[in-house]
């Protein structure tokens, strides 16, 4: 019986930290977006916000934009379809928090002679189901589209999954060089892949390994975040995406889902790209340098060093994300669509073939 | 117009987004590092940022601005307004509304008995001031905060307006903002 409840609450911790861990870096972006912006741009940004005239740089923003959300009217067209139009908004972020259930923080965790793998989710096909779940994310562009009875949002719908799909070939085609060059589907085989030294001193990351795939991948990942440069579905105000129609905290969930996706796609460049959560020299005992200098560590102490290198790195990554929104800018729709089927498709297709005659020339 | 000719790096793209994320990183630096020196080791000399906190930092405001009018006195205290109608004529928008009276001294031939002006039409072109043969008009409060939540909260009357202080040398008002009697906050 306490087997059962023990696998159980194990089960439960690794779901509930990867939940902490994405909606807090989620809630937090919206901070970091509005002062990463503001410190580029000479500005000093939000910092209106406070508690007892505590205003901390304002990050009290974050809860005020919730319960500005949440107290405003939420408004539902006359002539909507009820169910769908409440329903979209949760299809969206509910698939963009799926998706990182299967990114591994950190190799394996040893309590006792109990291994628990750090991750979520255990899966063989990790890399296809984070597919699967961010490309399911069109369904709620497509629902909120159709369900708000208005031709524009219904046309900016259609506009989004056109450039969410050109957006996912492309990922797919890009990742596809990684999987074959680490030889799994599963992505904490393809972490533990890239601790190999190259020469005896370059870690094999992905981004080494494949660099054309990963300007590929993070160019089709920001695309697939529908965020600056590529956010013709959404642009607020000009050009009237498909929530025009959401008030309230639907529409903050829209743009909820936007920074989730942002984080999982950190999250997947740097479990694929970036060395997931290795840190270089580091391995089971301790940082085995190549010069031959070895630090011994305890097991605890490389697991904790582990999940602050994947944090750092998917902080990083974040922080980079942004740094590209807030300097771009806005591509045309038909850019938008030409550069998904005629720059990066094509582009990732022909690194395939290259990555495929090196290692038939490599392995024989 | 004729767009200029590309070159092939920059019609290539990518180099150009380098170049860009170089700017807008090393701003972003440069900035971060400022305003270390100035939260967390209080160097105030220091700015990371060009932008004035308005409510709490005001900019100087140039002492020929024209803002908020207001009604000259005379040194007994009385308007020097003679409510020759001057500026109500001349006014493209319409928004002055003078009423004139006889005034008790035979000097002065009349004196308004309401003078109010409709600062919700008011498109602050001078005019007004200009016209005024008596230099009785000006536009040297200074004020520049003055908003309601109705229409009738926008028409200043004879009191208020005179009831203002031109600003200092240095463009700062002296007059606190008037709320008008039926200004509902
Ligand atoms: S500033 Fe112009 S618009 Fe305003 S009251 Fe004077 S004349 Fe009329
Ligand atoms: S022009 Fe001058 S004197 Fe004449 S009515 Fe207007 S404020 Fe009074």
């Amino acid at each position: 019986m306490s087997a059962v409840l023990t696998e159980l609450g194990i089960a439960f911790g690794r779901v509930a930290f990867v939940m902490f861990f994405v909606l807090n870096m989620g809630g937090l972006l919206t901070w970091v977006e509005r002062k990463q912006s503001a410190i580029m741009q000479d500005r000093i940004g939000a910092n209106r916000a406070s508690i007892f005239g505590l205003r901390l740089w304002g990050l009290f923003h974050p809860l005020a934009d919730a319960i500005k959300m949440l107290t405003k009217e939420d408004f539902l067209p006359a002539r909507a379809d009820r169910v769908l139009f409440t329903l979209a908004p949760f299809v969206s972020v509910f698939f963009a928090l799926a998706a990182f259930a299967t990114i591994p923080f950190g190799d394996v965790l040893r309590i006792g002679d109990r291994e628990i793998p750090l991750q979520a989710v255990t899966l063989n096909v990790g890399v296809l189901y984070v597919f699967a779940m961010l490309s399911l994310g069109v369904y709620g562009v497509m629902m909120a589209g159709w369900a708000s009875a208005n031709n524009y949002a219904l046309l900016g719908g259609q506009r989004a999954a056109a450039l969410m799909i050109s957006a996912e070939v492309a990922i797919g085609a890009s990742i596809m060089g990684v999987i074959m060059v680490y030889g799994s589907l599963n992505m904490q085989e393809i972490v533990r892949g890239q601790g190999w030294l190259l020469l005896g001193w370059i870690p094999a990351w992905g981004i080494v390994l494949q660099p054309v795939a990963f300007v590929l991948f993070l160019t089709a990942g920001i695309a697939a975040t529908k965020r600056i440069p590529f956010d013709l579905p959404e642009g607020e105000s000009e050009i009237i995406g498909y929530f025009v129609e959401y008030s309230g905290m639907k529409f903050g969930m829209f743009m909820m889902a936007d920074f989730v996706e942002t984080v999982v796609i950190a999250g997947m460049a740097t479990a694929l790209f970036l060395g997931g959560w290795q840190v270089p020299y580091l391995v089971a005992d301790g940082i085995h340098f190549p010069w031959g200098t070895v630090i011994p560590l305890s097991h605890l102490a490389v697991v904790l060093l582990q999940v602050g290198a994947f944090v750092l790195k998917v902080s990083v990554m974040c922080w980079f994300l942004m740094l590209i929104r807030w300097t771009l800018p806005r591509f045309r729709y038909d850019q938008a669509m030409r550069l998904g089927w005629l720059g990066l498709f094509p582009l990732s297709i022909l690194n395939l073939v290259a990555t495929g005659l090196v290692l038939v020339a490599l392995r024989g | 117009m004729r767009s200029r000719r590309l070159s092939m790096h920059q019609r290539f793209y990518l180099v150009e987004v380098l170049v860009g994320l170089g700017v807008t990183a090393a701003h972003f630096f440069a900035n971060l590092a400022r305003h270390t020196a100035r939260y967390v080791f209080g160097r105030r000399d220091v700015h990371g940022a060009v932008t004035i906190q308005y409510p709490e930092e005001r900019r100087p405001y140039s002492p020929r601005l024209r803002s908020l009018h207001r009604l000259v006195r005379r040194e007994d205290g009385s308007p020097r307004c003679v409510a020759c109608m001057m500026c109500e004529t001349v006014c493209p928008a319409h928004c002055i509304y003078i009423v004139a009276a006889e005034h008790p001294n035979p000097d002065v031939e009349k004196y308004p008995a309401r003078f109010d002006i409709d600062l919700g039409k008011c498109v602050f072109c001078g005019y007004c001031v200009e016209a005024c043969p008596e230099d009785a008009i000006r536009m040297d409060t200074g004020i520049l905060e003055f908003s309601s939540y109705s229409r009738a909260g926008m028409i200043y009357t004879k009191e208020i307006l005179l009831a203002l202080e031109p600003a200092g040398p240095d463009g700062v008002p002296r007059s606190p903002v008037p709320i008008p009697a039926d200004r509902h906050p």
